[in-house]
């Protein structure tokens, strides 16, 4: 069971030292993702927030985008852009943008109608508005939706090995079918961390930023 | 069921939490089906030394004893179910439709069927909500005065020898407020419950009670029939508290 | 689509397969997760750190705790189903816990003063006024075991993920598609279904 994208992967013995590398790897395929759903999902929130018209069906398709399995989203990339690193990011950057999406709208909806009315009472433009009142006030909410998203995307991108696309997935499932247990426990090990550590990370950065206010 | 007596005898409670006791050396007598009012600013300890009846407050000393028996010998949830409990929240079970609520104690102490029903029915009634019209509804479906007819009544269905109301007209507006404290007097009179009654309105007390408690910083100032309260006041506290009321 | 309609026959079977893996993965956890959650309600102070254990767990990657799990446990469906069970629980307890303290305070004063005992007040208070939240987290459960089940088709137990595995290796994009489509109708059902109980369970409240 195997894609031939990975059957040269699995002809090179098994070494420890790609771990590192693959863990650089990995790390990039999900941050790629994460950069490009961010850019796309935080607008996509923000519009989301303002417009009465394009929430419900907004919200209904993150809504439904979060119930896809990741795997599914991967191999449904197969078909469309083939193997390898792209169609994994645009796999991964779909995966990430719901969470984005939904909690930037939360984020800015939550913002107290008292607060905007002030900002323009005190003579804001909606720019003004915008990055002065609504953004630092919807951040933290936003943010918790980031870390979501960046904890499911390095989880996702292990899965990343089933379409050629590399990372730490590579290390688990080779040291899995050739029986190398330091080599599976390694990777298993490292992908764990750093999905903790993200987490812890951006979790620390969102109650610092709620214990600002 | 006849009303139970209730002796408080030098009840004292201190929370583990706080500094200060919540009650001091509170010591009294209900008879049988007397209409107690405990009276007095919050924080004076009216509404802990009402809990230490049914053992949501265990004293740290003295004793509450009812028909003469002190209630840390009996089982706290056998005691509860003996004595009606009513709050200012009213906490009906939003879950349950009002006959649900008000069959409960009847049916943790493992009545019968049609007995729950009758009492149910009968409750209703008197409290003047009418059976065919109320049983099946769900709690939010009332409103504030209904809602607190049908916390007294669910107070009073497992038929107990005493009542403990903690503010049971305090969420509702002044008119109704008026009916329901004549209801519900004229209800726990007929059934002759003893009743204790936790309020901050002195008004409501003097309306109602047989004898009234004032009660300040954990310890009772004066405890006796309305009349005599107004005529003769003991402390200045007490002079203070019923001064708007005399008139 | 097209390997949809010859092969109707296998794909139900696969999802079938599918459902009794997260079925069975599902009860078993919450029959653990019930009781957990029920004692960490009422430990504040225990219940942070069974939250955050959780939690920690849950955001391992399933890929990497499944195949530690296969080296322990062999291959075939068990592994998954203990995977399945591990990832559940966060989401499962959380609802509990969020159930039960999110219950009205004065109703259970009342359930108190009346005369029930612990037992009577969560079986007959507490746990069906948080069914809804409960519920919530089981919807949420369900979705996420539905989509780490696809991966059992990988470590030799039936799955969807048996379409989309073998449509990989053996380069048939409409197996691996049609696998695909499958497992994400079901966790879209399975959400949707699942969302309309919860509605029910709170208009029974209302």
């Amino acid at each position: 069971m195997d894609s031939p994208a990975r059957a040269k992967l699995l002809a090179q013995p098994p070494m420890m030292h790609d771990l590192a590398a693959h863990a650089m790897q990995h790390l990039i395929l999900a941050g790629t993702a994460l950069g490009a759903a961010l850019l796309l999902g935080a607008p996509m929130g923000a519009i989301c927030a303002r417009s009465g018209l394009l929430r419900g069906p907004l919200l209904a398709a993150a809504g439904i985008g979060r119930t896809i399995p990741s795997l599914a989203v991967l191999a449904l990339m197969l078909p469309l852009l083939g193997v390898g690193v792209p169609p994994a990011i645009v796999a991964l950057a779909l995966l990430a943008i719901p969470p984005i999406l939904v909690n930037v709208d939360l984020g800015i909806r939550a913002v107290p109608a008292a607060a905007l009315d002030a900002a323009t009472g005190l003579g804001m433009t909606a720019r003004q508005r915008f990055a002065r009142v609504v953004a630092p006030l919807a951040l933290p909410v936003a943010l918790s939706g980031v870390r979501t998203a960046a904890t499911e995307t390095i989880a996702s991108a292990t899965l990343a090995t089933f379409i050629g696309a590399g990372g730490l997935g590579d290390d688990i499932v080779r040291g899995l079918q050739t029986g190398n247990d330091p080599l599976l426990f390694a990777a298993a090990a490292t992908v764990a961390m750093l999905a903790l550590a993200v987490e812890a990370g951006l979790g620390t950065l969102v109650s610092a930023m709620e214990a600002r206010r | 069921m006849s009303g139970a007596t209730i002796g408080f005898d030098d009840v004292g409670v201190r929370y583990a939490d706080a500094d200060g006791d919540a009650l001091r050396g509170v010591s009294f007598d209900v008879a049988s089906g007397e209409v107690v009012a405990i009276v007095g600013p919050s924080g004076c300890g009216k509404t802990t030394l009402l809990r230490t009846v049914n053992r949501l407050v265990e004293p740290t000393s003295g004793a509450v004893l009812i028909d003469g028996v002190d209630v840390r010998t009996m089982d706290a949830v056998a005691l509860r179910r003996r004595v009606g409990y009513a709050i200012q929240a009213v906490g009906l079970f939003a879950h349950m439709t009002v006959a649900e609520n008000v069959g409960i104690v009847p049916s943790l102490l493992g009545w019968p069927r049609d007995r729950i029903d009758r009492r149910v029915d009968d409750l209703l009634e008197r409290v003047h909500l009418d059976p065919k019209r109320f049983r099946d509804r769900r709690p939010r479906k009332l409103s504030g005065g209904e809602a607190q007819r049908v916390g007294v009544a669910r107070a009073l269905g497992g038929e107990p020898g005493v009542l403990l109301m903690d503010e049971p007209f305090g969420a509702v507006d002044a008119i109704v407020r008026a009916a329901l404290q004549d209801e519900v007097t004229r209800v726990v009179r007929d059934l002759g419950t003893t009743t204790l009654f936790v309020t901050h309105d002195v008004h409501e007390a003097l309306r109602i009670a047989d004898r009234i408690c004032v009660m300040n910083g954990g310890r009772v100032e004066q405890l006796d029939a309305p009349a005599a309260i107004l005529a003769n006041p003991a402390t200045d506290f007490v002079r203070r508290l019923f001064e708007g009321a005399r008139a | 689509m097209n390997y949809l309609a010859t092969h109707p026959a296998e794909v139900l079977s696969l999802a079938l397969a599918h459902l009794e893996l997260v079925a069975i993965a599902l009860a078993i956890a919450f029959a653990v997760a019930l009781p957990l959650g029920i004692v960490a309600a009422g430990a504040s102070r225990f219940s942070p750190w069974l939250i955050g254990a959780l939690a920690a767990l849950y955001t391992i990657p399933s890929l990497a705790l499944l195949a530690v799990l296969v080296r322990w446990l062999g291959l075939g469906a068990t592994p998954v189903v203990v995977a399945l069970i591990l990832y559940a629980q966060f989401m499962l307890v959380q609802g509990v816990v969020t159930g039960i303290r999110g219950v009205d305070p004065a109703q259970i004063d009342a359930a108190r003063g009346l005369g029930f005992s612990e037992r009577q007040l969560m079986v007959r208070v507490a746990l069906p006024q948080a069914t809804p939240v409960i519920l919530g987290g089981v919807r949420i459960a369900t979705v996420a075991t539905i989509s780490i089940a696809t991966l059992a088709g990988y470590v030799g137990a039936r799955s969807l993920g048996t379409l989309i595995f073998n449509g990989l290796t053996l380069h048939q994009n409409q197996m691996l598609v049609a696998g695909s489509v499958a497992t994400a109708l079901l966790a879209i059902c399975a959400d949707a279904g699942l969302r309309a109980l919860t509605r029910l369970s709170e208009a029974r409240l209302r």
